[in-house]
Order: structure tokens, then sequence, then C-alpha cells
């Protein structure tokens, strides 16, 4: 059984402020994703909870154990490296077994370790090379197999995937899921890429500029974001932003060329002519005509294969982009705006507004 | 439609093959040139080393091996050569290379410690004591020579190898480099030993070391051939036959004025003392190379 409980966990270097109080509670056998643009403090917090960076103030705990003020070899984790770190001059065998040997483990026992992780990766027939001889893939097997041995309480991996090419990738990412849910440890996972993110984290965190914008599972992420930031950092391409007011009696919103859209779900607080910023993700707008469809002058087409994204612009000059199934060509492009797929989110503070 | 006929220009290709010819002529008589200007006085020695003493002695310049090489190596490495016999060479052979050893394995040693500590610890006062240690690379030897003699004499180690290495050791040149290279180092490597227990003495000896290692066999070969020809110091603080170095002990076998010298036996001690450099970059220059020009990453 092992958890992770971060308490207020501020950081600052120097005079700059790059967490700001981060509170959160990562249960047994859980995988939570740490996502956000560079520079948000994702890798600082991974680096706390590691050890390997003191926080300001604030408290990290492992199982019930306040960690704060320990060496990271004493905090029973391991952790992956976005550059894998295999030191050059061991073998694959040295590189996994140094921990325990440090540890001073008996060779038999260490032999035993190695071979079960080795075997768990596919890398059995790798452990007499150098890291020099080994493939990208095979390296990022390695630097797992080095956190394996050490049957950590808790896995941290920071952007693990970042230095592998794109199929590689995805394969990798499928094979570290399943490995986390087989080996059941509680993990930590950093990444910048929101498609890891969403396909590997029971939960996520999307980092903005040192605090947690949200705190959630993938889909609650995506479905429910909770403020623009999130909206737009989540999904691919981004949200569409549009801006709008609210009608009176908040049923409605008006956008700046005109027209209205009713809510779906119910009205939203606010007095009249509050400013909105409403929005929709490009797979939910629909081409078609009717009465209040938005001519879409077309700017550029992507062709994707199953799927067309197209880049325009609405009467007024609103970038909208828009992803269609299958192929699309034309100058323009009449679209409906659904109003059951709207989010709505407060222009001031940029957060979500629920019915 | 019939092709275009295939344009052959001779003229311009015989032009273009002689004027390869030309440069590559150029190029290997400059080079021969150079390699004789280095190895004439060396052959010189050579021969001279195989002559009586009497050849030398009447002003001849033998351009080719005599018969006496046997009998003047023998008489060098036994009993030494000039007007005074001074110490025989295959003991100053013996006081050099441990000198030279001494100096290189030290200068390595503390080199990669301050280096060390300069890199990958935080503490009051780092760059200071990085600059100090640069500072003293405007200080040679020869410039401190006074009151290194001076403080060695007052401790009482004239005389005493302790005496002769230790001034020689402190090196900021060495520790530079070690510097350079321990920058280069990845900190994922620190990062890894630390989440992997390994204290800082664990680090040093099972990550750095391992990496330095073509680094500290280049600066080896160095460091050794420096020490092996020092002179001034060796000159002022060792007035004991038996633990004259080679370099200087060829020196004192000239006489001065009149006197004749043992010219064979000087060139037959000289051809001694270029032995062990040579062998050791000889040795070692597959290391040597490697460690001034890649590293391992």
């Amino acid at each position: 059984m092992a958890t992770l409980s971060l308490r207020d966990v501020r950081k600052s270097f120097n005079a700059t402020q790059v967490l700001h109080g981060i509170e959160l509670e990562v249960a047994d056998g859980e995988l939570v994703v740490i996502v956000g643009a560079s520079g948000c403090g994702k890798s600082t917090l991974l680096r706390i909870v590691a050890g390997l960076e003191t926080p300001t103030s604030g408290q990290v705990v492992i199982s019930n154990r306040d960690v704060t003020g320990l060496e990271p070899a004493d905090r029973d984790i391991a952790m992956v490296f976005q550059n894998y770190a295999l030191y050059p001059h061991m073998s694959v065998f040295g590189n996994m077994a140094y921990g325990l040997k440090i540890r001073g483990l008996p060779r038999a026992e260490i032999e035993k370790r190695v071979q079960a992780a080795a075997e768990i990766l596919g890398i059995g027939a790798l452990l007499e090379r150098k890291p020099k001889q080994l493939s990208g893939g095979q390296r990022q097997r390695v630097a797992m197999g080095r956190a394996i041995v050490r049957e950590p309480a808790l896995f941290l991996f920071d952007e693990p995937l970042s230095n592998l090419d794109a199929k590689l990738r995805v394969q990798m990412r499928a094979e570290i899921r399943r490995l986390q849910r087989r080996l059941g440890v509680t993990s930590l996972f950093v990444t910048h890429d929101q498609v890891e993110a969403m396909t590997l984290g029971d939960r996520l965190v999307v980092m903005n500029a040192g605090r947690p914008a949200q705190v959630a599972p993938p889909m609650e992420i995506f479905s429910r974001p909770a403020d623009t930031y999130v909206a737009g950092f989540i999904g691919s391409p981004s949200m569409n932003f549009i801006p709008a007011t609210l009608e009176e009696g908040g049923r409605a919103a008006r956008l700046a060329e005109g027209s209205a859209i009713q809510f779906a779900d119910g009205p939203r607080p606010g007095p009249a002519g509050m400013p909105l910023i409403l929005g929709l993700r490009p797979e939910h707008i629909e081409p078609g005509d009717g009465p209040d469809s938005l001519p879409l002058a077309v700017e550029l087409i992507e062709p994707l294969g199953s799927e067309t994204v197209v880049h325009g612009r609405a009467p007024g000059g609103l970038a909208v982009t828009a992803r269609l199934p299958g192929a699309f060509s034309g100058a323009v492009l009449p679209v409906q705006l659904p109003a059951g797929h709207l989010h709505v989110f407060d222009a001031g503070s940029g957060r979500r507004l629920d019915p | 439609m019939e092709a275009p006929p295939l344009i052959r220009d001779d003229a311009l290709l015989r032009a273009t093959r002689r004027r390869r010819l030309v440069s590559r002529v150029v190029a290997h008589a400059a080079l021969i040139l150079g390699v004789l200007i280095v190895a004439f006085p060396i052959w010189m020695t050579l021969v001279g080393s195989t002559h009586d003493s009497g050849t030398i002695g009447r002003g001849e310049v033998p351009l080719l091996p005599g018969t006496h090489a046997v009998e003047n190596y023998a008489t060098a490495w036994g009993k030494g050569g000039g007007v005074m016999r001074t110490t025989p060479a295959s003991l100053m052979l013996w006081n050099s290379l441990l000198m030279a050893v001494l100096i290189a394995v030290g200068k390595i040693a503390i080199s990669i410690l301050s280096a060390y500590a300069v890199v990958f610890f935080r503490f009051p006062g780092r760059m200071a004591a990085f600059w100090a240690i640069f500072i003293t690379l405007m200080l040679p030897v020869e410039v401190r020579i006074i009151p290194t003699f001076q403080v060695i004499v007052d401790l009482n180690l004239g005389n005493t190898w302790a005496g002769l290495v230790i001034p020689l050791i402190a090196s900021a040149t060495a520790t530079l480099l070690f510097r350079q290279f321990f920058l280069t180092i990845p900190d994922e490597f620190v990062e890894a030993a630390k989440i992997d227990g390994a204290g800082p003495l664990r680090f040093l000896k099972d990550v750095v070391l391992p990496l330095s290692l073509t680094n500290i066999a280049a600066l080896f070969v160095i460091l050794f051939i420096y020490g092996w020809n020092q002179y001034l110091w060796p000159l002022l603080i060792i007035n004991d036959r038996s633990m004259e170095t080679i370099v200087v002990g060829l020196s004192k076998m000239i006489g001065r004025g009149d006197s004749q010298n043992d010219w064979n036996t000087i060139m037959a001690t000289a051809v001694l003392a270029l032995l062990p450099p040579v062998l050791v970059v000889a040795l070692m220059q597959r290391w040597f190379v490697r460690g001034l020009t890649e590293t391992e990453k």
C-alpha cells in the first residue's frame, strides 16, 4: 500500500515563485499525470517529490510518512528520466543492479530481481550490452527496469517518452500503462503531451503557472474543463473560443455579430450583459445550412485522412476551427454551433460557468 | 532522336591531374623537410653514442654508426659518464621515473578531487576557490621558486622525495581540464545516483572516475613528460648524488673549460633519457588521442 500526498507545497527560486501551494492526494496504485506547458512548474513538482529539489514550504508524505527532509534514496521511490540517465560505462545489468548493490542486497537477490524485471520488459538478451549499443526504445526499457528492480512505493516519470520517435512513443505509452497496472505501483507521470496525459492517467493534474488548474479524470477534464486554460490545452485542435455576453435571465448568450445561442442545459447565473467566453470543440462544430448558421471563409484545409481540419473566419473576423469527418473542399463552409456541446466560461476569471 | 555526343575535355583533365600531382609533391617535400630538421639532431646523438670517445674528441662529426655501441651503453648504464664519473644512468633513470610518476599521479589525484569539489558541490566560496586555483596558472614553478625553496628548506625537506615532488604537484592546468570535463557530465547522472543512494565518494568512484578514464590517461602522458623534463627544481633541491635525476645528471656530465668530455657516454645517456617518455607516448598514444578528442557519451 503506497499513497502520496502533497500538502501545500510551495517553491520559490529566489524571488520567483514557481509553485503556489499544491495540494494533491494520490491513491494506492493510481497513475496521476501532471500535464502543462513548459515552465508551468510540473517538473519542479516531480523533483520535489523525488527529493532532488527542496520545497520552500509544505510537506511531501509517502505512505503516511513525512519524507520532506529525507534524501531521495531514503524515500522509497524510483525515477525514470527524460534522457534515461543510464550510466554509459556500465552494462545493462550493471545499470539495473547499481541501486540494489548500494543498498547491500545479496548478490543472488540482485540477480533474481534483475532477471525478473528484464523478463517483464523483454530485455533479457541485452543484459551484457552497454547503453551505447541499444536503440532508443531499448534504453527506455532499461530505464524502466532500473526503476522496477527497486520495488519502490512510488514511480516517478519525468517526460520519459519525449526522446522517442512518434511510433515508438505510442507503443511505449501503452506498455508503460500495462506495466503500471500489472505492478500496481502508485505513479506520478509528468508530460507536456496531452495525448500521453489523456491515455495514461487515471487522473490528470493540469498545471498552469504553478497552480493546478484542474485535477480530475481525463474524460471529465475533456468534457467539463474547469477554465479556459484547461479547455484550450486539452483537445486537438484546440477548442474554439467565441466572445459573447449573457442575455437577461441567463438562458442564452449573444454573440458579437448579433445572433444568440440558447443554453441547452439551463440558465447561467450572472447579470445581463456579463461578458462570457463560449467554448466549442472543433469536432462538435457541424457543417450545415440553416437560419442561424455561420458562414466560414475557409483559410486553410488540413486533410488527415479519416477527417479534415478546416481553419476559417466567421463574419466579424473571428477565427474558427472545425473538424469534419471525411474530405472537404470549398471556399465557404456554413456551420452550426450546437448548443448541446457549448462550454460557458466567465470572461473575467476564465472559470467555467455551470447552470 | 540521337543523343548528343559526350563532351570530354582532355586538356582540362590533364591540367587537373598535373595540379593534383604538384600539390602532393609540395606537401610531401615540406613534411620530409620538417622530419629531417627534427630527426637530424637525434640521429647525431644516436650515431655519437656508438663511437669511441676519441672520435668526437678530435672534432669529427660521424654520420654513420660506429662499433662501440655496446661498451658505451654499458658504461653509461653501469658507471655513469663524464669526467666526474657521476651517478650511473640506471639509477638516474629510476630516480626520474619515480619522480615523473609521483608527479603525474599526484597531480591527477589532487586535480580530480579539487575539480570534483568545484563542479559538484555548492559551498560558500566555491567560485573564490575556483578563481584561486585558476590564478595559480599564472605562476609557474620558476616564478615562485625562491619562496618555494625557502619553504621546503625550512621544512627540512631538502634532498627528500617529498621536497622534490610536492611543490611540483600543485597544478591548475589539470584541475581546469577536469573541471571542463566534469561540467559535461549530465545532471541526470548525479540525480540518478542520488536516487540510487550513491553518496558523493561512491559517485566519484563508480561514475565519475570510469567516465574520466581516457582523460586521465591523456593527462598522465602530458604530466609524465612534464615531470620527466623537470630541470630547475631538482637541480636546486637535490644535492645527493644517489637521488640525481637523469635530465639534471646529463647536464652535470658535461664539464666546463678545457676538460675533455666523454661525449660517447654522454650521448648514450641522452638516448637512454629519451626512451621512457617515448615509450609512454607510444604505448598510450591511442588513449592519449581519444582522451583529448572525444568524450564518452
